[in-house]
């Protein structure tokens, strides 16, 4: 009982799925139920992650194959608000499409589950079960539009998650045959009795286990599916996988490299590889993204170069100590920063592009006449991806440029600012369309109360926690802080 | 506590003005002029309750952020250099305000973003913690941004976007060099920083010490990196090039002798000698380049390069005298050109040109606005007996004895700027008279020349009784030059 009672939040979400399947098939009258189901269960998975907060006895299961600490806590609120803004988001466009709604719902909570199995995830086997478990269903949903594009972006994500599977699967079963175990804690220890004399290995291995995440984390060289998933997939699913998957990736990678490959002599080399992916990162995501006329492209890419950002984070947590807390807490504050911001700048794209049809950014022209508050919200989340105060962006930069420099990276976070710099431009110039072009049409738009309660959740986090950042910043060290004490 | 109202009373009556109804929108003028006099008047108070040689004064302190080591406050505070600044901020902030008393485009927008600019700039010159700073100073970048772009003329977009891209560049380096130092000091408290000697940091102390110049150059500006303001200036209304010159320009300055000086004294040791040189090289620049102008804005913006190379030379000199001397004159030159461009604001209303070609005879036409500009142009000439004599006096006389080369080019500097300055007056306001501007309108309503009148008033109060500043900036500045010093 106490091992089902550790799953407990993922049980919760996978029992909301089939849940919304069976009155689906029972209730074929009642749709309009469906996404109140799925926000029971997530609701309860949230309310059950509280219990362990609040019980404070955090603890491992399954022969120490799944945790749940405060790393995995803080993870899990950040899938649960995630999936929740995602599917309130989705319910006006769910409705619009109108076929195998109950399908859908099903496939975001699976996806969200196996994302909740991924924060807890320290054995190599759990690890990559619970990446399918959340990448089929995204494969699936990418291809959910009935246009050729979507198809295109289903198959093109399907394809090349497959090949990135691959990567990571070679890469684990280089570090089970060099370690004897799947569970992260025994493949560290087997690397501390080694010695440095099998580097080049565990070089070879974790350099696999990069590129496999690295398609999740969408980062160069493995971003080439962003920008065509993004713009041809639903936008409410693009919304879902340019925050879930990349959250999880990172989650997964900085527990498996610090828990599994923490040693000095091999975080050394690893860290200097998430330091020149990020440097890459940023700076193609940026000048690609400058070059877009369609804002989910130009959110594409521009999710590339926040990859980019959060990676300053990893690379700065291979020194030890307090410097250590800080890469790794940036990290999770960026993440949850970021969850945050790209998820209202969608569904901001959700609520204009539904209404004039269009995803080009010369058509948000004078949006703030057309909509204001849309335009206004998606211009705070705008400035908060390209970090400038008073956002929650702006607090997560500093964050993890501040680790940068602790690191001894003042390259990286020179070239980071410089992104940023950048980055600015290509940001603001969708918000100078919108509050300085001319529309043709000025006509108001008339916003579904759902999008605007899902903007206006994921707005108001922007703004409140970029004036009071210190309770995000203190979850995120505290969950930071438990690969320092291991 | 009377800090922080200074600080965010006019933004708060700039916000207040954006409440009114539309119907009663051109009553923000009224809200604003009230908000910018109360906080002119609380300056006041403020410079005259002032304890001369008392060190920081009028401390709101408050903790902020406070997680690791990340420990930010709220703290604003002033002394001897930055409370004349500040009271040059509130009195041309009402300027600005008399000035665009009559605007009819969105005049509620309009005023508050000059009054966000405005706390923008008041908190720039009042905070003691670097991210509180440097956070105003990006505050700054978003009504700035709009004013040029929304009410300015000409290139406007071009010319708003190059100076929010000049600015973010060099806050980027700025930021890196912030979080540098803090690292090494362990605070963000200037008061401390600027207390404790600093002998090594993650990055080169020299590093640090560029890093930081090159964000404040941009402001100040410095040739080459000044292009941005005289595109900046020929496109924005009058009460923003009010604003631009007069206190903008002054932040950088400000911030050199601040935290450049301030916090790595022996840095400015090593590097004073180029300080002066690029300073003595931007007086020259800029005043041959002002020959060229024929637009009478742009002419004044170069002018501002030259005179503002002046502050920097008077820096590089490292004394008490020549720094004293390069405050004194970012307070004549804040003033003097405040004054210039607020004059030839008033004419473009009337004429509708700034092309010197295209005017001539002035003094017949409109004599009030003649006479200011008259008054105006001798006081930038270095008149003796107004406020940029005794300025320029005494950064040569500071200055003469360390870099003697510098201060001879940049005398011949200041001899070809009255040669600019008595050329352009004699085209523009003798010469013979067009017919054109034979029904102006030489006094249309008395807020036009409040400002230029009572700006008048303090060029000669600070030109004829100079020590009323200068006692107050002697022992602020002899701290700065004692550290220097050794």
């Amino acid at each position: 009982m106490s091992e089902l009672d550790i799953v407990g939040p993922q049980l919760a979400i996978l029992l909301a799925a089939g849940a919304v399947l069976v009155w689906d098939a029972l209730l074929p009258t009642r749709r309009q139920y469906l996404p109140y189901i799925a926000l029971a269960g997530i609701l309860g998975a949230a309310i059950w992650t509280s219990t362990w907060v609040i019980r404070g006895d955090f603890q491992t299961a399954f022969d120490g194959t799944f945790a749940i600490d405060q790393y995995a806590v803080f993870f899990q609120y950040v899938f649960a608000g995630i999936t929740a803004i995602v599917v309130i988001a989705s319910i006006d466009w769910v409705n619009r499409v109108g076929r195998r709604q109950s399908e859908y719902y099903a496939l975001v909570l699976t996806a969200s589950a196996g994302l909740m199995f991924l924060a807890g995830a320290r054995d190599l086997i759990t690890i990559f079960l619970a990446l399918e478990l959340s990448s089929i269903p995204q494969y699936i949903l990418a291809g959910w539009g009935k246009d050729q594009r979507s198809s295109e972006a289903g198959m093109k994500y399907l394809l090349l998650g497959a090949i990135a599977s691959a990567l990571l699967l070679y890469g684990m079963a280089l570090l089970y045959g060099f370690a004897g175990s799947t569970l992260l804690t025994d493949i560290s220890a087997a690397i501390a009795d080694s010695g440095a004399g099998n580097r080049s290995l565990l070089i070879v291995a974790s350099v696999l286990l990069i590129a496999g995440f690295g398609f999740k984390m969408a980062v160069v060289p493995f971003q080439m599916w962003v920008p065509d998933v993004y713009q041809g997939a639903p936008t409410p699913v693009a919304a879902f996988l340019s925050v879930g998957s990349k959250a999880a990736a990172f989650a997964v990678v900085m527990r498996l490299f610090f828990e599994g490959l923490g040693e000095q002599f091999l975080s050394n080399d690893w860290a200097m590889i998430f330091a020149v992916i990020a440097a890459v990162s940023m700076t193609l995501g940026n000048v690609f993204a400058i070059v877009q006329r369609d804002i989910k492209r130009m959110l594409g890419y521009s999710s590339i170069a926040q990859a980019g950002n959060f990676m300053i984070g990893l690379a700065a947590i291979s020194i030890a100590g307090e410097h250590f807390v800080q890469g790794a807490s940036g990290v999770l504050l960026f993440v949850a920063a970021y969850a945050f911001t790209n998820l209202g700048a969608f569904i901001a794209v959700i609520g204009i592009s539904q209404k004039i049809g269009s995803d080009d950014i010369a058509d948000y022209a004078g949006m703030w006449k057309r909509a204001p508050l849309l335009a206004l919200a998606l211009a705070f989340c705008l400035i908060s991806l390209a970090g400038i105060p008073p956002t929650v962006g702006f607090w997560a930069k500093l964050y993890v440029f501040n680790a940068g420099i602790h690191a001894d990276l003042a390259w990286l976070v020179i070239i980071g600012v410089l992104n940023s710099v950048v980055s600015a431009y290509y940001y603001l110039a969708v918000v100078r369309q919108m509050f300085m072009g001319e529309a043709e049409d000025e006509q108001k738009l008339a916003i579904s109360p759902t999008v605007a309660l899902a903007l206006g959740v994921a707005t108001i986090g922007v703004i409140v926690f970029g004036i009071i950042p210190t309770p995000l910043v203190d979850a995120a060290r505290e969950a930071a802080a438990i690969f320092a004490a291991s | 506590m009377p800090l922080t109202v200074l600080v965010f009373l006019p933004a708060f009556a700039g916000l207040l003005g954006l409440l009114l109804p539309a119907n009663r929108a051109h009553y923000a003028r009224w809200v604003a002029l009230a908000g910018s006099l109360l906080a002119l008047a609380l300056s006041i108070v403020l410079f005259f309750d002032f304890e001369t040689g008392g060190g920081f004064q009028f401390v709101d302190r408050a903790a902020w952020i406070d997680v690791g080591v990340f420990d930010i406050q709220y703290f604003l505070a002033v002394d001897g250099l930055s409370l004349p600044l500040v009271v040059l901020t509130t009195f041309l902030t009402t300027a600005a305000v008399l000035v665009s008393f009559s605007i009819e485009h969105r005049p509620r927008a309009y005023f508050a973003c000059l009054m966000v600019l405005s706390t923008a700039v008041l908190g720039v010159f009042t905070a003691m913690d670097f991210l509180l700073f440097f956070l105003f100073w990006e505050l700054e970048l978003f009504p700035m941004y709009l004013l040029i772009s929304v009410w300015g003329s000409g290139r406007r977009e071009y010319s708003a976007m190059k100076f929010v891209l000049y600015t973010v560049t060099g806050s980027a380096f700025m930021l890196v060099a912030i979080l540098a130092l803090a690292f090494s000091a362990g605070t963000f408290d200037m008061q401390v920083l600027g207390e404790s000697s600093i002998s090594s940091a993650v990055l080169p102390l020299r590093w640090v010490f560029l890093f930081l110049f090159i964000g404040f150059a941009v402001k100040l500006p410095i040739v080459p990196l000044h292009t941005w303001l005289p595109d900046a200036h020929s496109d924005a209304p009058t009460a923003v090039s009010v604003m631009l010159a007069g206190v903008l320009l002054k932040m950088g300055g400000y911030a050199i002798i601040r935290t450049c000086v301030t916090i790595l004294p022996d840095q400015a040791n090593d590097y004073g000698i180029w300080l002066a040189a690029i300073g003595a090289i931007s007086v020259l620049y800029g005043a041959f380049v002002t020959f060229r102008q024929t637009d009478v804005k742009r002419l004044i913006a170069y002018s501002s390069v030259s005179h503002m190379g002046l502050v920097l030379l008077g820096i590089g000199a490292l004394g008490t005298t020549a720094m004293v001397g390069a405050a004194y004159q970012m307070l004549a030159h804040g003033l003097i050109t405040g004054m210039l461009f607020v004059v030839i604001g008033l004419m473009y209303e009337r004429t509708h040109t700034r092309e010197i070609g295209k005017l001539g005879g002035l003094a017949r036409q409109m004599p009030l606005i003649a006479t200011g500009l008259v008054f105006a142009g001798f006081a930038s000439v270095g008149l003796p007996a107004l406020a940029g004599f005794i300025a320029e006096v005494t950064v040569f006389l500071g200055a003469f004895q360390k870099h003697e080369w510098a201060v001879i080019m940049a005398i011949f500097g200041v001899v070809l700027s009255a040669g600019y300055i008595l050329w352009t007056l004699q085209r523009v306001v003798f010469g013979p008279v067009r017919h054109e501007w034979d029904e102006v309108d030489d006094q249309k309503h008395w807020w036009e020349h409040a400002s230029v009148v009572g700006l008048a008033a303090l060029v000669i109060l600070l030109g004829v009784y100079p020590s009323l500043i200068m006692d107050m900036l002697d022992p602020a500045i002899g701290v700065v030059s004692a550290r220097v010093a050794g």
